[in-house]
Parts: structure tokens; sequence; C-alpha cells
């Protein structure tokens, strides 16, 4: 078992991130490019719906980040709750507000593409209900973080409420596919476990843009963490100078 | 048991003392079931369709509007403390508090469902099971709602953070029902969906308390 309390000194976390940053923002601009080129110019149209299946390598990922997103920020609660690492809590919190706009980019990208393809810009099928709910149980996480005036409460309130979406999202996706009987949204077509059923002239882009969509989330929750850090250092230090105010106040 | 029974008696007796509170959970049920014929219009078709899901719709709201109070007034005045030094379990008391606001809260807008039904053209195949999934999910409703409830402890705005917090979670019940009664309408077979309400009761009664308790817990440190 890793000592993962090893890594939460803040001032660790610092200088380990110091050099993660960098690296994680260079791929990020090194793959974002090459990822739409590869999407935009290299892949080919798709026989029914031509250019418009370009959307799906912009719309899929941002779909799988958004489920990765809210199975880290999970994760990290439980961490936090169980072995009270420091740190835990504050990387859930940078999470959330990533994962949301990955949830939002995915319906807003989704909706554009239903358009021309279905006819319409939503419909109430499995997927989209479910989404939908995904975005839901972040803001209210968000929310909760915030309602405390103690943050340690909230950010440990939050944890909960984290970790018990968490067991709900697969009962609530079950129960959204009772909703509709002749699903609109396509199934899955990439799984790990067989062959998967794209042409790989469109798994490469797709896969590319996956990465690239790994790193912004990987580089921006080290910042996220990182901006924490340093506010909670700004937050002790004011409250240094006010305390040393109030004594020199007092001893005149 | 006598325990669990005198936390009961003893959430009775406030809900009792402060009636108002019960009375304004179902008035608000039966208003927002009301409006919904005065928006939509008064065809009785339109509203026969679409009336399970506003009966549960309405149901729920009215049910996250009582639930900020389940813990609040406790932590308030000092009870929650000696509550969580108790020799009996949390996770107890939790299960004893969800049983008194079902019967506070759930228990009347079970009752006064029926009347609504018939407000909005409801026959009464569709009624019967409206009932039997109100019955059934009413409690799980509370038992989610503690879950809230004792997470939002001394938040600001909590009542409207409770609703935002647990609609989410509260979708596949409202999902399931107002499906089981649009099937009972049609005559086809409901019973698979209210068995699957009945498990989601099942595992909310495992779960819940356990959360509950926990946020409880959190909520006093």
């Amino acid at each position: 078992m890793i000592n993962l309390h090893r890594y939460a000194n803040p001032n660790q976390f610092m200088r380990l991130s110091s050099p993660l940053v960098p690296v994680a923002g260079l791929l990020t601009c090194l793959l974002f490019p090459i990822g739409l080129y590869l999407a935009l110019f290299v892949s080919p149209p798709d026989y029914e719906q031509r250019e418009t299946v370009r959307i799906m390598y912009v719309h899929v990922p941002a779909a799988w980040m958004a489920l990765l997103s809210y199975t880290l920020m999970a994760v990290f609660s439980a961490v936090a709750l169980i072995w009270r690492h420091p740190l835990a809590n504050v990387m859930a919190r940078s999470v959330a507000p990533i994962g949301a706009s990955f949830t939002l980019i995915c319906l807003i990208t989704g909706s554009l593409w239903g358009q021309p393809t279905w006819g319409t810009w939503w419909v109430w099928d499995a997927r989209l209900t479910s989404v939908l709910i995904l975005f839901f149980l972040f803001v209210g996480y968000l929310v909760l973080y915030g309602a405390f005036d103690d943050v340690a409460k909230g950010a440990r309130a939050a944890g909960l409420i984290a970790i018990v979406g968490f067991i709900f999202v697969p009962i609530i996706k079950f129960s959204v596919d009772l909703l509709d009987l002749r699903t609109l949204h396509q199934g899955a077509s990439v799984s790990k476990l067989s062959s998967p059923a794209i042409h790989e002239s469109m798994m490469w882009p797709l896969m590319v843009m996956a990465a690239a969509y790994l790193c912004y989330l990987i580089t921006f929750l080290l910042l996220g963490v990182r901006t924490e850090i340093m506010a909670a250092r700004v937050r002790a230090g004011q409250r240094m100078r006010a305390e040393k105010g109030i004594q020199r106040g007092n001893s005149e | 048991m006598r325990a669990w029974s005198i936390l009961v008696q003893r959430d009775l007796l406030m809900a009792w003392r402060r009636s108002s509170d019960i009375f304004s959970v179902v008035m608000f049920f039966i208003l927002a079931v009301v409006l919904f014929p005065l928006g939509v219009g008064p065809e009785l078709d339109t509203l026969r369709k679409i009336a399970p899901g506003i009966i549960w719709v309405a149901a729920l709201l009215a049910a996250m509007l009582s639930l900020d109070q389940l813990f609040q007034s406790d932590a308030d005045d000092g009870s929650l403390d000696l509550l969580l030094l108790a020799p009996i379990p949390l996770e107890t008391i939790v299960i004893a508090k969800c049983c008194a606001h079902w019967m506070v809260t759930g228990l009347p807008l079970i009752l006064v469902a029926p009347i609504l039904g018939i407000l909005l053209n409801l026959p009464l195949s569709g009624l019967a099971v409206m009932i039997l999934t109100l019955v059934i999910s009413t409690p799980t409703i509370s038992l989610l709602g503690s879950v809230g409830a004792a997470l939002t402890i001394g938040a600001r705005r909590g009542g409207v953070l409770v609703a935002l917090l647990i609609l989410p979670l509260l979708t596949p019940i409202l999902i399931m029902s107002a499906n089981a009664v649009d099937l009972a309408l049609v005559g086809l077979n409901y019973t698979p969906l209210i068995a699957l309400l009945g498990a989601f009761f099942l595992i909310c009664l495992v779960i819940c308390p356990f959360v509950a308790a926990a946020a409880l817990r959190l909520a006093a440190e």
C-alpha cells in the first residue's frame, strides 16, 4: 500500500506538481492541434452523416472525461473521509468544475449534433437524461461545498454527497433506461472487452482527442490544487498580520 | 425497540404541537397539483395523460419542503448533541426520525392523493396503482431526505440545498412510479416496476441510515 500521507504535506505537493504542470500543459497544447487536425481533416466523412460526424470527436471524449471526473471526485472524497488525507478534499473540489464543464460540453455538442442528424435539439432518452442528472450532481456538490461558513465542514459534507451520488449513479442510469424503449442515442461502440466496433481511421483521431482532454483535465486539476494551496497560504498570512496588528494595538 | 418507539413518539408529539407544519406541506401539495390544470388547460384527456407525473412531482416537492427541519430543530436546541451521546446506535435514531417524518409528511400525502387524482381525471385503476407507488416510495423519500437533511445542518439556505442534492437521486422513483401508473392505465403488467420500487426502498433502508449517521457525526464536529 503506497503511503499516500507522504504526499499530504502541501509543500511536498507543490514541489512534486511544479514540474508536472508544464509537462501536462505542453502535452495538452500538442495533442489538441494534432487531434483536431486528425478529426477535422484526416478522418473520413461518415457515409450517412457526412461531415457532421466530426462533432463526435469533441462530444465523445467530453462524455468519457465527464464520467472519469465524477469517478475521480468520488474517489478523492472517499480518500478524504476514510484516511483524512488533507489534500484529497481540495483535489475533489478542483475536479468538480472541470467535470461539470465536460458534462456541459457533452450536452451542448450533443444537442448541436442531434439537430442535423435526428431533427431535434433534445430527446428524453436514457443517455441524455443520465448525463443531465450527472450535471446536477456536479452542481449539487459545488453548491454544498460552499454553503457552510466553516469550509472544512462544507468539504466533508460535499465529500459524503459525492460518494452517495456515485453509489446511486448506476441505479439512476438503470432506471432511466426503463424510460425509453426506443433509444435514439447510439450504444457503446468502444468497449475494452471486445475489439471496437469503429474503424481505425475514426478510432485514432478519437483516441488522440481523448488523450488531449485527459491532459487538459490533469493540467487544470493540478493548477486548481496549487492555486487553492497558495490561496490558503495567503489567507494564513493575512490572519497572522491581522493578529499582529491586534497585538500591537493591545500593547500600545 | 423501546428507545425507537420513544423517539418516534417524541417526534410525533413535536409535530402535533406544530401542526401548522403538516398542514402547510399538504396544502402545498394540493396547490401545486391544482396549478397544473390551470396552466396546461382543462382538457380531460391531456390531464389524464400527465396526472401521474404531476402528482408525483408535486409530492416530491412537498416532501422537500419539510425535510430541512428534520435535524435542524434538534441541532438548534441541543438535542442533537444528546442524541449523539445516547447509548443506542445513531443509525437507529435516524430510522426513528425518518419513520416519524413519514408519518407526518408521507401519510397525509398518500391520503390526499386520491382526491387529486380524481381532480386530474385519473381512472380508478390508475388511482390504485398511484396509491401503491406512493405507499412504497414515500418512505424512500424520507430516507434519502434524511441524508440530505443531515448533510445540510448549519448550511446557508438549507431547504433549497436539500432539494438540489436529493432530487437527482430521487429521479428513479419518479420515473418508475409514473411509468407504473401509465402501464396500469393501458392495462399492461406493472408489477416489475413495483418490485423495483420495493428494491430501491430496501437499498435506501440499508444505505441511508449509515450515511445520515456519518453526516450527523460530521456536523457535530
